[in-house]
């Protein structure tokens, strides 16, 4: 199996700069999630890797070794595409053998006819195999994407948003077995996305993309609670997490135009710095005698838990919280948080304090 | 698909319907008068009012296709008892087969013509199709520096009428001793249908999803093994619109080869008005070797009609 290592790949098209100095270590074996806006670079950078792209500067390894002077072919590394990406003149069987039948590969009819049946078998769509792809359905078309992907046995696969056309249904079905299918082979994936579920629930490792540059990397868990700066703070959790200026005092905050100072966890920032605080939705509390007033302006009940959007002042925050919980609209609640989940980012520049 | 229509739109369906018989009488006409003429005999190709009706016969077919002469008095009767069919079809307008000192019946000319035409455009259709594709794949995929001057040059060749340049190219081709040869010819309508198809084939390619090559590029293809094998098949619609219009092109070309050809690589168009020659023209062997020489193009043109079908509304509906 396979590492890839990028370092210092930057690539234009034209003016516009497509990756600018990006750096990406991914270990053997594992499920990465580059997560990104639109035109953040993440297809740039999977057609990099796959040898379809030339970078302007910076070395592609895999496997420790440069691929730099190896075209497509020799790569030996998997693409499945949002779109496209079967031949539409061929069935499905045509589809899976197309991979196998290359010359570089030579493999005999026997082979060929075992890898494709156990692909079918693994993704479960033997009964398509004689089918032409023009009348498949989509989920039914990116099964076959992949399975073209896995007949290979390849030592990387990269995936460009597979799921994101089709329905949400068929998106959550997939994800669950193409991670199955990651525990199966073991092979390395980088896997592209925008869907910030998708790679929350997906990756081993996220690395959030911006303007062509990696802002963070680390588990799941390390991005949601410990966010590097404010741009990757809104890019995971839903909803988003909450936001506001602040004022920083002696092991408290003071939300601007709030009368109240909240405790947060000492030890970062001096007493004046102009502040960003970040508190998820979860970590606020509703509770008589917390500190802050907020006037309820909309409930979402989510069946296991309610949604809340409360106005404190000009402030608008979401707060996650039990089904149980009853409120109604323009009642005035009290709302305090957990102070070891504040997060504090330096308002100007929005890094968090705690990296420091 | 049956949509609800309105009155309205019903009516307009029933004029469009009108109009497009209207269409088809207006094309078809000269093409039933040259065929109907074809199988006349010869008094009555040039009656006024038209002859309608008539006892079809296929002697001008044959009057195609055996040079002739003018009979001085009437047929001895073991002569005409003898001849074969034809023959007597022949000397039942008046005309005698004329044969070599050994018997052998002297063709006319119009079969050779016809095989000169058939070898001159296919050969430079599939030169310039081939050709075309290649370079509109190469404009399509590649960076090619200045590719819109390029294209534009390659058009601009299109922009003057090619008779222009017919007597310099005859002057060159003289020099260079590809006159009256099938390989200048190929050549004069390679060039002059190239750059037609580099356009055609361009906006054909430009439509085919280049992820379905990027595909194979990484599946372990070669870039050359995935045109043949996904780009290729993908344009078919395409290359057989093209392939059609080079080829109709070709075929109806009459100035070039009226003027570089004469005996060895003449086409059919040169000919068939040469046939008028002197005196009373008869214009049922005119119609009958025009007949003939529509055929080729109906069947290329059937064969092709699936693809060309599809390859019109390219680009609007796909699939
Ligand atoms: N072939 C190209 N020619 C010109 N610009 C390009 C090309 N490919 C990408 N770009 C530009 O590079 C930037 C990054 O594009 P890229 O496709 O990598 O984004 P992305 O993260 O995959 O976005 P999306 O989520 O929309 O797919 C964008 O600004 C895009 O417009
Ligand atoms: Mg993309």
């Amino acid at each position: 199996m396979a590492s890839i290592t990028l370092s210092g790949i930057t690539k234009s098209f034209g003016g516009n700069r497509a990756l600018r100095g990006l750096d990406l270590d991914i270990a053997d074996g594992e499920f990465f999630v580059l997560l990104g806006r639109t035109g953040a670079g993440k297809t740039t950078t999977l057609r990099i890797i796959a040898g379809l792209e030339q970078p302007d500067s910076g070395t592609v390894a895999i496997n420790g070794q440069d691929v730099g002077g190896r075209n497509a072919a020799e790569r030996d590394v998997a693409l499945v595409l949002q779109q496209y990406s079967l031949y539409p003149r061929l069935t499905v069987r045509g589809n899976l053998e197309f991979p196998l039948r290359s010359r570089i590969r030579k493999f005999s009819e026997d082979e060929i006819a075992a890898r494709v049946e156990k692909a079918a078998r693994t993704l479960q769509i033997t009964p398509l195999l004689d089918r032409k792809v023009e009348r498949l359905s989509g989920g039914e078309m990116q099964r076959v994407s992949i399975g073209r992907a896995i007949v290979r046995e390849p030592q990387v696969f990269l995936m460009d948003e597979p799921l994101s056309a089709l329905d949400a249904k068929l998106r959550e079905s997939l994800r669950v077995e193409l991670k199955a299918l990651h525990a199966d082979l073991g092979a390395t994936f980088l896997y592209v996305t925008h869907d910030q579920v998708e790679a929350m629930s997906m990756g081993d490792k996220i690395g959030v993309l911006r303007n062509g540059q990696l802002v963070q990397v680390g588990t799941p868990t390390e991005v949601y609670t410990r966010p590097r700066n404010t741009f990757v703070a809104r890019s995971v959790g839903t909803p988003q997490m909450n936001l506001m200026h602040a004022t920083m005092g002696a092991g408290s905050a003071r939300i601007d135009g709030q009368p109240v100072d909240l405790p947060v966890a000492v030890g970062e920032g001096e007493a004046g710095r102009a502040l960003t605080l970040g508190i998820r939705p979860e970590d606020l509390v509703l509770e008589g005698g917390a500190p802050l007033e907020a006037r309820v302006f909309d409930v979402e009940d989510h069946g296991v838990i309610k949604i809340l959007t409360l106005d404190i002042g000009p402030a608008r925050l979401h707060a996650t919280v039990s089904a149980k919980t009853h409120v109604a609209l323009d009642e005035v609640v009290r709302l305090g948080w957990r102070p070891d989940k504040v997060l504090l980012f330096d308002r100007a520049t929005g890094e968090n304090l705690a990296y420091g | 698909m049956s949509a609800v229509r309105t009155p309205r739109e019903v009516l307009l369906n029933r004029v469009a319907v009108v109009a497009v018989f209207v269409a088809l009488f207006i094309m078809l006409a000269p093409i039933y008068w040259i065929a109907s003429t074809s199988f006349k005999p010869r008094n009555l190709a040039t009656t006024v009012p038209p002859t309608i009706l008539f006892e079809p016969t296929v002697a001008p077919y044959v009057k195609t296709f055996v040079k002739r002469s003018q009979l001085r008095g009437p047929v001895e009767e073991e002569v005409y008892e003898a001849a074969p069919w034809w023959e007597q079809l022949v000397l039942d307008g008046g005309e005698k087969v004329v044969r070599s000192p050994s018997g052998e019946v002297k063709p006319s000319g119009y079969g050779q013509r016809f095989m000169n035409s058939l070898i001159v455009a296919v050969v430079s259709t599939i030169f310039a199709v081939s050709m075309g594709t290649l370079t509109a794949y190469g404009f399509s995929r590649f960076k090619v520096a200045g590719k819109d001057d390029w294209l534009f040059f390659i058009l601009s060749t299109r922009m003057l009428p090619p008779v222009v340049v017919a007597i310099p190219m005859f002057l060159m081709y003289r020099v260079v001793g590809l006159n009256d040869t099938h390989l200048g010819l190929i050549i004069l309508y390679t060039a002059f249908n190239l750059s037609f198809s580099v356009w055609i084939m361009k906006g054909f390619i430009d439509e085919i999803p280049r992820e379905y090559e990027e595909a194979a590029l990484v599946d372990g293809y070669t870039r050359m093994q995935a045109f043949f094998k996904i780009v290729l098949p993908e344009a078919m619609t395409g290359i057989a619109a093209t392939a059609v219009f080079c080829f109709i092109t070709a075929w109806n070309e009459y100035a070039f080869a009226l003027i570089m050809t004469n005996r060895n690589a003449q086409t059919a168009p040169p000919f068939i008005p040469s046939q008028i020659g002197s005196g009373l023209p008869d214009w049922t062997v005119i119609a009958a070797s025009t007949v003939l020489f529509l055929i080729p193009v109906a069947i290329f043109t059937f064969l092709l009609r699936n693809h060309l079908l599809r390859g019109m509304s390219f680009g609007a509906i796909r699939k």
